[in-house]
Parts: structure tokens; C-alpha cells; sequence
């Protein structure tokens, strides 16, 4: 009769490997920083095996919006708003000292001299790390933003529910 | 002295590139095989160890020289999986 064991470090290196820890991050933001930092810790932790999702909502929006993309809402309201709102990875503003874009343009010399990436590579070395990109479908009518002018690298649309069940089986889930 | 078989430069580079260069380049390595991770981000002192941690790589050993009053630091990083 035989029997075949498996070794425990066998054993938990397989479960790992079949339950890598998950990651949501919530981008609320906009600025420039503060979606630098959620790409930051995103690519950091895909490059750890963790399994990624990032869900965009609000002023975060813009990071996944296509540059130079405007509304196509009906009303004058959102379209008014869509054409002050810019989008565009490129575009995003520094929470501090943007100066009306002088100082990001500023520190975003500095990163470049620094060879930092800026938010465009993060977001792309996201993308190819099997980062996920989710949108949030209430806040993309409510500010009139359509589904074809965000980047193509988007997974899928969706809401709270959506974001909820990912983020109860994540162990680390964050708002920025 | 750690001996390597491939090596990694990623000078100049901050967090969180090394360790995603890192995580693309061990893939290239085959099983046994140890990867050296050249930086001067004194962070990868902590990260390696937390990188080789979560995704179960084996940490071999880390290097510290100094170049010109700037610390280079070495990792070295063994493919287990």
C-alpha cells in the first residue's frame, strides 16, 4: 500500500499559489501625488504575486480617461463640466504647489532627472502586470464621462457591489 | 563573496522599480538559480526581504559597498519556484 504526503512547505506553497492575497485600491483623488502613490503600491504588490484591483471613481476617473477627452453628455451642465474637468494620465495636478501647472511641470522635471516614472508608465507597468482597472459606472453619468473615452486597458464597469465583494476576500484594501 | 548567476543593474532607480524589475527578471532564471540585484536605493535593505517573504523566493544575502560616499547595495535572491 502507498501513500503519497504532501510536505507541509509543499502544501502551503501550492495554496499560495492558488489563493495569492488580493489587493483593492479605491482611487478617489485626482491629484497627480496621490494617484503616483495608489499606482506605487498597485505595481509594487503585483510584483509581490498579489492579485490587484484598482476601482476609479470621482476625480480618480481622470487617470483612466483618454488625454483631451470631452463630454458627450445631452445636458449643458455635464458638458460645461466635462470641458473643465481634463482628463488624461498626463494632465493630473499636483495636490500642492501645481501653480496653475507650473509647479507640476516643475516636479515632474525633477522625476524625469531622477529617472522616477510619472504616472502614464505606472499606470502602463500596471497594466502589464495584470493590474485590473475597474470604473465606477455611477460617477462616470454623473459627470457625463462615457465608456469610450476611457484608456482601453479598463476590465470592466461597475458599482459598489462589484468593489464590496472583491474588497471582503482583500487583505489589503485602501482609499486614496 | 555570494557568487550569482544573472545579474540585475537597476542604479538610479527608486521604489518601486528594483523590485518590479526584480520580479520580471527572476522569471528568466531557472530553478535553484541566484539572481543578483544591483541598487543604490537603501530601501531594497528592507523590501528584498519583504519581497522574497511574500512570494516565497529565498533571500540569500544582501551586500553593502560604498562607492564614492554613496552606499550600492547588493541582494541576492534565489529562484525556489
Amino acid at each position: 500500500m502507498s501513500q503519497t504526503q504532501l510536505e507541509p512547505a509543499t502544501a502551503l506553497a501550492e495554496l499560495q499559489e492558488t489563493k495569492p492575497d488580493k489587493v483593492t485600491i479605491v482611487v478617489l483623488s485626482g491629484d497627480m501625488d496621490r494617484v503616483m502613490a495608489a499606482f506605487i503600491i498597485a505595481t509594487g504588490a503585483a510584483a509581490m504575486g498579489m492579485e490587484v484591483t484598482m476601482f476609479f471613481t470621482f476625480w480618480g476617473l481622470n487617470a483612466i480617461r483618454r488625454k483631451g477627452s470631452t463630454s458627450k453628455a445631452k445636458d449643458w451642465l455635464r458638458r460645461m463640466f466635462g470641458i473643465l474637468n481634463k482628463g488624461g494620465a498626463e494632465t493630473l495636478p499636483l495636490s500642492r504647489f501645481h501653480f496653475g501647472g507650473v509647479g507640476t511641470r516643475m516636479m515632474k522635471r525633477v522625476m524625469g532627472e531622477n529617472r522616477m516614472p510619472g504616472v502614464p508608465e505606472l499606470m502602463q507597468t500596471a497594466l502589464d502586470l495584470g493590474v485590473r482597472f475597474i470604473a465606477c459606472t455611477t460617477t462616470m453619468g454623473l459627470m457625463g464621462i462615457s465608456k469610450e473615452t476611457l484608456i482601453e486597458g479598463v476590465d470592466q464597469l461597475a458599482g459598489v457591489s462589484t468593489y464590496l465583494a472583491e474588497a471582503r476576500q482583500g487583505s489589503v484594501n485602501l482609499f486614496i | 563573496m555570494i557568487q550569482s548567476d544573472v545579474k540585475l543593474d537597476t542604479l538610479g532607480y527608486f521604489c518601486p522599480m528594483p523590485i518590479i524589475m526584480t520580479s520580471k527578471k527572476i522569471k528568466e532564471l531557472g530553478l535553484g538559480q541566484v539572481l543578483e540585484v544591483l541598487s543604490d536605493d537603501e530601501g531594497i535593505k528592507k523590501d528584498m526581504p519583504a519581497w522574497c517573504q511574500t512570494t516565497g523566493h529565498e533571500m540569500v544575502g544582501l551586500e553593502e559597498e560604498q562607492n564614492g560616499g554613496k552606499p550600492i547595495f547588493k541582494a541576492f535572491v534565489r529562484r525556489v519556484k
